[in-house]
Formats: structure tokens, C-alpha cells, sequence
């Protein structure tokens, strides 16, 4: 019973309600453990971990190293822009190199969707999908539901909207998946070029006027805007995307109620939200971070755990 | 299979008032002691001697933790069930204190050994002392003997020790199971 479902991270849609649970459960054990005076444990001192970075990631990968070593795990890192990617070497060949020197579990950023599903076929190794293009990035929504469930006590039946860029998020894909299999309701709220034509066979709502869907809210995750994915114009210009959609701190206080801002990073400081709700009390960004390194120690141990000597 | 009681709850209460008073010889007022149950089942006996040092014998302001092992159990991805974690709660610093680890049966000794290596996350203790209730003799994988002992049993390997708590059986009692 308390064992994961399944074998690898790849995305929150192979997950059960019964598995985030259990990552929670466990997580709350590790948030302690990170917060005593050492703040590390023994459990994976046998256990190799490679974090390959395919793409370029600064907190998702400082807080999957700090992760792994919590626990004791020796780590490798590999970021693609100094290898032999950039040489020829496919995906497969690649990380059979570095499997080959023992490693035990495969950390992976990777621009191609699928690419954690096609390793996890080829290779005998653990497989965390920390990333995979516009697809899915579980460890985020993870720490994301890890966050709401922390700060409200739950997540079923809260309101969490999506706020921005929903057609290039893997964050808001991974999300809805999550916030949905637990129980919460969910609108995504951005310019409609930005959000995909059938979002709403997922179970959510599309709301394109940002005031009404904080007013709906308990909780907006609100996105960075990403140029770097963006190669036609999806809206006129950044100025006028703050203008219907940034949030800023006259927006949140004529709302009547204190809803919780959410940010997966990097923050767009004045384009998406204000300074002032960036640094506002009612903002768990950081604690979203601090969390990060909880909720992934607690991905990495139960898949650890299923590694048999 | 055969249950045989080795202790019933009139004993438990005795010897339980007996490690109090040990306790209180080498602790004094207890100012710089702490009390670390070892989770889950070590709990309820440091519960239960803390209740009789504050109640019976006016120990005030004792402190007392609950510690979880799991993290640093040597048996992790060696047995076939998956090892659950528990709630440690130690809200006090351990640094230059004398610390009581206490468990309900001593066995391999490996559970103290986690024990000891988990404590040092909270500080550097003065010393660190071992009450167990029931000591079971012969059965040691590691050189770890306890400071208080409760009752020596020699049990053989293949038979188990159950402690029964009120707060979770009703009764207190400890059995020797015959499998």
C-alpha cells in the first residue's frame, strides 16, 4: 500500500489520488527534516542519481540537487549545452554512457514531449520527468498542490485559476492534472491565443477576464509569459499583456477576500504580477520553493525504494 | 501458537514507578535532560514515564521528543515491505543536553543505532543514554546494552515480544508470542 503505483515519474496522469497522497505524507516528513539544524538523512547513500538538463532550468535543478543530497544520494549532472549532444550523440546513447558508470535514477529536462516516456523504455533506470517541452513537469505541480494543501489545509473543492501562457505551459498542463484528480476546481484564465482549443475536455473552465476570475478564486497560479517558446506573436506587445493580465496589488485589494499567489518562476517582475504582489503576504512563492525540495526528496525516496539491491 | 504473559499491567505500573526513580537518581530535576521516545512504539512508554515523573514526582518542565528512525534505517531497499514514516516532534534544542532514548523492546539494537545517527541531526547531546523496557538477552547484531532495562527476557529468536499499551489495547501487558 504505501509504494507509488508506478515505476517512473514520467507525468501526474499515470499517477492515482492514492500516490500524491502518499508524496505528500512523505514529503511532510522530509519538510522537517529540512528544517533542522542538519538537515540531511542517510537513506539513499547507495544510490546514484544523474540529473541530465537537456534544457536550460536553474531552481528546478539546484532543488532536484539539494534533494538528492538531502537524502545522501551521490549525484551526477550533465547540462546539454557542454556535451556531446551538441556533437551528435542520440538521446539513447547518451544516457546509456551514463548509466553504464551505475546510475540508479535518471533526472531529465528534455525540450522533445515524450521524451522521459521514450527513455523509461530503453533504459534500466529510474526515470523523473523533470520537464519534457510543452508536456509535463510533475515535480512542479506537485509542490504547487503541496503548497495549496499546506497553506488551505486541502485541496479538494478550492478554486485555483491558471493565469497566462496555458498553450506553452507543461506547469498548467501538469497542474490541471493534478488539481483535478484531487479534487479542486479549476479555470484558466490568459489570452485566447494562449490557450488551447480543447482545454475544456480536461474539465476546465476558460475565463478570459482576469478581475473575474480572481474574484472566483481561492488561489491564482499565475505564469511566467514564455518568449523563448513563442516563435510567431500570440499577443501585440508585453505592455499590453500587462494591461489585461497582470496582476497588481489595486487588482487584489478590490477583490473583497485574500485569494493565495502562486508563481512556478522565474517571475516576470511587472509583466505578469507587480513587485508588490510578488513580495505580498498572501504570496507562497518562496514557500513553494522551500516546499520543491521537500516534495521532490520525497518523489526521489519512494522510487528509491523501489529499487531492489 | 502459544501467548504467554510475562508481564501484566500491575508489574508494568511497578516497574514503570522503578525507572521513574532511576531516572530521577542520575537526572536530578531533569533541567538538562531530555526524554526521546523512539517512534512509533517507544512513544508511549516515554509518554507514560513522563506522566509519572510530572505527576508522582513533581518533575517540572520536562521535555520530551518523539523521534522517527526511518530515515536512517539500515534496511532500507532490503525488505520486502516498504518502510512508513512517522511524525518526529523534538521542539527543543538537544545541543550539550543528556539525552534518554527509550524504546519498548530491545532486540537487534539496530533501531538505536538509527536512533543514535538521527539525534545528532539535532545537536551534539552530552550524552545519550538507552531505558528500555523489555531487554532481550542474546539476540545483539551490534554492542548496544541499555542504561535502565525494564525486565530481561531470554527469548528465543523465532519467538516475538508484544507490548500492549492501554492508550491502544485497553490493557497493559507484555507477551511472549510462540509462533
Amino acid at each position: 500500500m504505501k509504494q507509488l503505483s508506478v515505476e517512473h515519474l514520467l507525468g501526474i496522469k499515470y499517477l492515482t489520488k492514492n500516490d500524491i497522497d502518499l508524496i505528500f505524507e512523505t514529503a511532510n516528513h522530509f519538510k522537517e527534516v529540512i528544517n533542522r539544524p542538519i538537515k540531511k538523512v542517510p537513506s539513499l547513500r547507495d544510490i546514484t542519481i544523474a540529473n541530465l538538463f537537456f534544457e536550460n532550468s536553474t531552481r528546478t535543478k539546484l532543488s532536484f540537487e539539494l534533494a538528492e543530497k538531502r537524502l545522501s544520494a551521490d549525484v551526477i549532472n550533465f547540462s546539454a549545452s557542454q556535451s556531446s549532444v551538441k556533437k551528435g550523440e542520440t538521446l539513447i546513447d547518451t544516457v546509456n554512457n551514463i548509466l553504464s558508470m551505475k546510475v540508479d535514477i535518471v533526472v531529465m529536462r528534455h525540450p522533445n514531449v515524450g521524451a522521459g516516456v521514450f527513455l523509461s523504455k530503453h533504459v534500466d533506470a529510474k526515470i523523473i520527468n523533470a520537464g519534457d517541452g510543452t508536456h509535463e513537469h510533475p515535480t512542479q505541480a506537485l509542490l504547487d498542490s503541496y503548497s495549496i494543501y499546506e497553506k488551505l489545509g486541502s485541496v479538494k473543492g478550492k478554486k485555483i485559476v491558471i493565469v497566462g501562457d496555458i498553450l506553452h505551459s507543461r506547469v498548467a498542463l501538469s497542474n490541471i492534472f493534478a488539481l483535478k484528480l484531487q479534487g479542486a476546481q479549476v479555470k484558466v484564465c490568459g489570452p485566447t491565443t494562449l490557450i488551447p482549443k480543447y482545454i475544456t475536455s480536461l474539465g476546465v473552465e476558460v475565463e478570459t477576464n482576469i478581475k473575474k476570475a480572481l474574484e472566483w478564486c481561492d488561489v491564482a497560479n499565475v505564469l511566467r509569459v514564455q518568449h523563448e517558446r513563442m516563435d510567431i506573436k500570440y499577443f501585440p506587445s508585453t505592455r499590453e499583456y500587462t494591461q489585461l493580465f497582470g496582476i497588481n496589488k489595486e487588482i487584489l485589494d478590490n477583490l473583497g477576500k485574500k485569494i493565495v499567489i502562486m508563481h512556478p518562476g522565474p517571475i516576470n517582475r511587472g509583466v505578469e504580477i507587480t513587485s508588490d504582489v510578488a513580495d505580498a503576504d498572501q504570496s507562497i512563492i518562496l514557500n513553494q520553493v522551500e516546499n520543491g525540495v521537500a516534495v521532490r526528496m520525497a518523489v526521489i525516496y519512494l522510487l528509491a525504494q523501489q529499487i531492489k539491491r | 501458537m502459544s501467548k504467554k504473559v510475562l508481564l501484566n499491567s500491575k508489574e508494568i505500573e511497578i516497574i514503570l514507578h522503578r525507572l521513574a526513580c532511576q531516572l530521577i537518581e542520575n537526572h536530578n530535576d531533569f533541567s538538562e535532560t531530555v526524554l526521546i521516545g523512539l517512534q512509533p512504539r517507544g512513544s508511549y512508554l516515554a509518554q507514560r514515564l513522563a506522566d509519572i515523573l510530572t505527576s508522582d514526582y513533581k518533575i517540572k518542565d520536562l521535555n520530551v521528543g518523539l523521534l522517527d528512525i526511518t530515515f536512517y534505517r539500515d534496511d532500507f531497499r532490503r525488505r520486502d515491505e516498504p518502510l512508513e514514516a512517522t511524525d518526529t516532534e523534538i521542539d527543543f534544542l538537544i545541543e550539550d543536553k543528556k539525552v534518554v532514548l527509550i524504546d519498548d523492546v530491545l532486540f537487534s539494537g539496530r533501531s538505536v543505532r538509527a536512533a543514535l545517527t538521527a539525534i545528532q541531526s539535532y545537536g551534539r547531546p552530552e550524552n545519550v543514554e538507552l531505558l528500555v523496557l523489555i531487554d532481550r538477552r542474546f539476540s545483539r547484531h551490534l554492542p548496544i546494552q541499555p542504561n535502565y532495562r525494564g525486565r530481561q527476557v531470554d527469548a528465543i529468536n523465532e519467538e516475538r515480544v508484544i507490548v500492549n499499551w492501554e492508550e491502544l489495547h485497553k490493557k497493559d501487558a507484555v507477551y511472549i508470542d510462540n509462533k
